[in-house]
């Protein structure tokens, strides 16, 4: 072999492992991407049953109530619309009224979202980003409520393509 | 009095990392020794500056001096002694103070030990590494200063997050910054060696000891961090793909496809400019989890006291770093001559074959860390989890697994893969038993569970092979082959080591995930619950005053066939100050598997809700990495000796200029 075969051998070893990764890589973005929606988003789209995704917002004070063998049920608002939650298992330490959360999960047949994972952060004043951004983006954000009325109009929030690359991802 | 002069010695280290970043280059240009020695001594003094501050700091903690902004927000005067100090730390501002007393550490040990080097290079590369120190000096003085006071000092502290209140903190951030900002020393010498235009096999001899010791540190301050989180968050869990874990894992993926293609270059002269790339590569990710942890533009557990002017300060250094030294790269590469010849199946070729799995499997961590936040750019909201990463990183490191035994038993130029795997046939007979009886042990699970502890048995008994090949134990007398082990250097047996390491932690991983049994439930005073062959046995809870905490511990008696094993005493802690709680989980070890008690919620009619998890051979998961820091340990131990003496002979040949 001449120097300039051995570097070709190389070569093209390197774009076969380089092309597999891609392929995984496609591959897991078609099933394993998992979206961020809020009440208001999922209101707005009709979200599918079934259909895994991440709800974000607040948990409506008053709401909270614990059934028997640590099953429990929420409302999750983000100030444009709530949708209740049903969640069984630990609550975080950090779970409030009133506070940020983030649940995933998938809507089930009576539009009550299943959670099976709840996520609140390690600190007191702790929103999860993607709550906060939402948040402000619909003027709901604390620092918004000192201001006069239609100083803060809701932007648009949209999933746009997301919604079709999503599709179908159940797990 | 002792926060300005903290800051002032933090002022002064910024100039004296001014000087060495210019003056050493400019000595080194006009080859002038004078001037290229002022690179010593000021990264000395720098360090001493840097210290000095670092200790201000520590000093204002301990006396819990409220007077100072960073001392109010972190600490309590009734927290425990190592918590003040540590605490240190666990903020945004004193964790950047240590990064750049560790980066100062760093470059002040090349200058105290870089004896042998030539005293150009050693000069640029001190120069460059100072580069980087000024960056961080500014950033911290400009955005962060942690000696800020307040105009009205409080009487008491906010307290330090309960979270961080353990003693992980103590030892994960500094072992982890050890491992990141370690990796500066190969990049500042791959950017002198570009500058030198100069690159031979003495460089990567002078480069692994500094690699290898990043490394061990960063494989123990990960393994740290999983253990850490596995016993702290209360959920079991070890490794959750947080952006956080994946700037660490990142940085150690490159660290150790750097590691072994340095080794190609020592040894024969190859892949220089395929090395030099990796060190440009693995500090630049270093830097990339740095902005990650501290912009705060990705949703974490750990993206704490985030600040956009930081992010962006943080972005230009990166920018600024990685832009340049790519850009040096490309200009000055082409000019790097091309060294020793090798056959696609060698010793050579095993290693590139790694750190082509290696890198590629580091770029799909990299992908999934940063498509949410491109994403974001472009209004869409997702979060890319475990599911992805099980199907993108998890195939490409099975199959690098696969190779790992492979390699040592493979020649230099040129291998006989027909030979090595005969030779592996042991191993391979190995694997197959275990995956026989595991498949027929196995009670549920994954299918790929049995093939994963293969694997494992695999990479483990590869490794052993290849220490019984090297001994000849199968073919000389006993007495001689125990001579020759005995005369095995020790670069040999830290690779066994760290290969089998990797065995051990594959095998943790896969029988935690597969067999883990859970039960959660609400259990009254008496109750009694049965998991895995326990009994667990709910005896009542009473109230407890900490230090700044008070706490109410919860008693479960674990009995096994009858017998009493022991008492777990988990127990949830509330902290007055920041009107917090926390869960401390109780472990029970038998063996290498875990009982795991957490606590939930209390419910109204008197029960109290328990998450109890039986982890199957969990703890294999960080003896792994420890075996692999022992491994790299005695490897270091054995490179050493070499690199401090110096010969002559092999000197002259290796100093050869390249052009």
């Amino acid at each position: 072999m001449t120097r300039k075969q051995r570097r070709l051998t190389i070569i093209g070893g390197a774009l076969f492992v380089l092309a597999v990764a891609a392929g995984l890589v496609l591959n897991a973005l078609r099933d394993s991407i998992v979206f961020f929606s809020t009440p208001t988003m999922v209101a707005e789209k009709h979200v599918a049953p079934g259909k895994r995704f991440r709800l974000g917002g607040l948990v409506q004070p008053g709401s909270l109530k614990k059934g028997d063998d640590l099953a429990v049920t929420f409302e999750v608002a983000d100030g444009g619309a709530k949708l209740p939650v049903a969640y069984k298992g630990i609550l975080p330490d950090l779970f409030r009224e009133g506070q940020g959360v983030v649940a995933e999960g998938a809507l089930d047949a009576n539009g009550v979202f299943k959670a099976d994972t709840v996520l609140a952060k390690h600190d007191e004043t702790y929103m999860p980003k993607e709550v906060a951004d939402s948040l402000k983006k619909q003027g709901h954000w604390k620092d918004d409520y000192g201001k006069p009325q239609g100083g803060a109009k809701p932007g648009p929030v949209s999933m746009r393509e997301g919604e079709k690359t999503a599709a179908g991802a159940t797990q | 009095m002792i926060a300005e002069s903290g800051h002032y010695a933090l002022v002064l280290a910024l100039a004296l990392a001014l000087i060495q970043s210019t003056v050493p280059m400019l000595g080194a240009a006009q080859r002038d020794v004078a001037l290229m020695n002022v690179g010593r001594s000021a990264a000395l003094a720098q360090l001493l500056f840097a210290g000095l501050s670092f200790i201000a700091l520590i000093t204002l903690h301990v006396t819990s001096d409220f007077s100072v902004a960073n001392v109010f927000e972190n600490s309590h005067s009734m927290k425990p002694l190592l918590y003040k100090i540590t605490g240190v730390w666990g903020n945004h501002e004193g964790s950047m103070l240590l990064w750049v007393s560790i980066l100062a550490l760093f470059g002040a040990m090349v200058a105290a030990f870089g004896n042998n080097l030539p005293l150009s290079l050693r000069a640029r590369v001190l120069a460059v590494q100072a580069w980087v120190a000024s960056a961080f000096y500014l950033f911290i003085l400009t955005t962060s200063n942690p000696f800020a006071r307040l105009a009205t000092p409080p009487i008491e502290g906010r307290d330090l997050n309960p979270v961080l209140q353990d003693i992980g903190l103590a030892v994960h951030p500094p072992m982890l910054y050890l491992g990141y900002v370690g990796f500066s020393i190969s990049f500042s010498f791959a950017i002198a060696a570009l500058i030198e235009g100069r690159i031979d096999a003495a460089w990567a001899r002078w480069v692994r000891p500094w690699t290898l010791m990043a490394w061990i540190f960063l494989t123990l301050g990960i393994a740290m961090g999983s253990y850490w989180a596995y016993y702290e968050l209360g959920w079991g869990g070890w490794w959750f793909w947080d952006p956080v874990e994946n700037a660490s894992l990142m940085p150690w993926l490159a660290g150790t496809a750097l590691l072994h293609s340095a080794l190609v270059m020592e040894k024969r002269n190859a892949l220089k400019v395929w090395t030099i790339l990796l060190s440009i590569l693995t500090f630049s990710l270093s830097l990339l989890g740095t902005f990650l942890v501290r912009s705060g533009v990705i949703t974490s557990v750990h993206a704490f006291a985030s600040d956009p002017t930081r992010g962006v300060f943080i972005l230009g250094i990166l920018v600024l770093f990685i832009g340049g030294s790519l850009t040096l790269f490309a200009g000055r590469a082409t000019a790097l001559k091309q060294g020793g010849l090798f056959a696609p199946i060698s010793r050579e070729g095993a290693l590139v074959l790694n750190n082509l799995l290696l890198t590629v499997s580091c770029a799909t961590v990299l992908f999934g860390t940063l498509y949410p936040v491109i994403m974001e750019a472009l209004d869409f909201k997702l979060s890319v989890g475990a599911p992805f990463y099980n199907l993108t990183f998890g195939p490409l490191f099975a199959l690098l697994l696969l190779m790992v035994p492979f390699g040592p038993m493979l020649a230099w130029k040129r291998g006989d893969l027909l030979a090595a795997t005969q030779r592996l046939l042991a191993a391979g007979v190995a694997s197959l038993v275990a995956i026989a009886i595991a498949w027929a042990w196995a009670r549920g699970g994954s299918a790929l569970a049995p093939l994963g502890i293969g694997l494992g048995v695999f990479v483990i008994s590869g490794a052993i092979v290849d220490l019984v090949e090297r001994s000849g134990i199968t073919r000389v007398p006993f007495k001689t082959a125990l001579h020759r082990t005995k005369g095995l250097p020790r670069s040999v047996w830290g690779t066994a080591f760290a290969h089998a390491g990797l065995g051990v932690a594959l095998l943790g991983i896969v029988c935690e995930t597969t067999w883990n049994s859970e039960l959660i439930s609400t259990l009254r005073p008496g109750d009694v619950r049965g998991l895995a062959g326990y009994e667990i046995k709910f005896d009542g809870m009473t109230q407890r005053q900490g230090p700044n905490f008070t706490e109410v511990v919860s008693t479960f008696v674990i009995s096994e066939d009858g017998k009493q094993l022991a008492v777990m005493t988990p127990s949830k802690r509330s902290f007055s100050t920041r009107g917090m709680s926390t869960t401390e989980a109780a472990l029970l070890t038998r063996g290498v598997s875990q009982l795991y008690v957490s606590l939930g919620d209390t419910t109204p009619d008197g029960g109290l809700a328990v998450r109890i998890y039986h982890k199957p051979l969990v703890l294999l998961i960080w003896f792994g990495p420890v075996l692999m820091a022992f491994g790299g340990l005695l490897s270091l131990s054995d490179r050493r000796l070499r690199v401090g003496a110096p010969r002559p002979a092999r000197a002259a040949r290796a100093l050869q200029p390249a052009e």
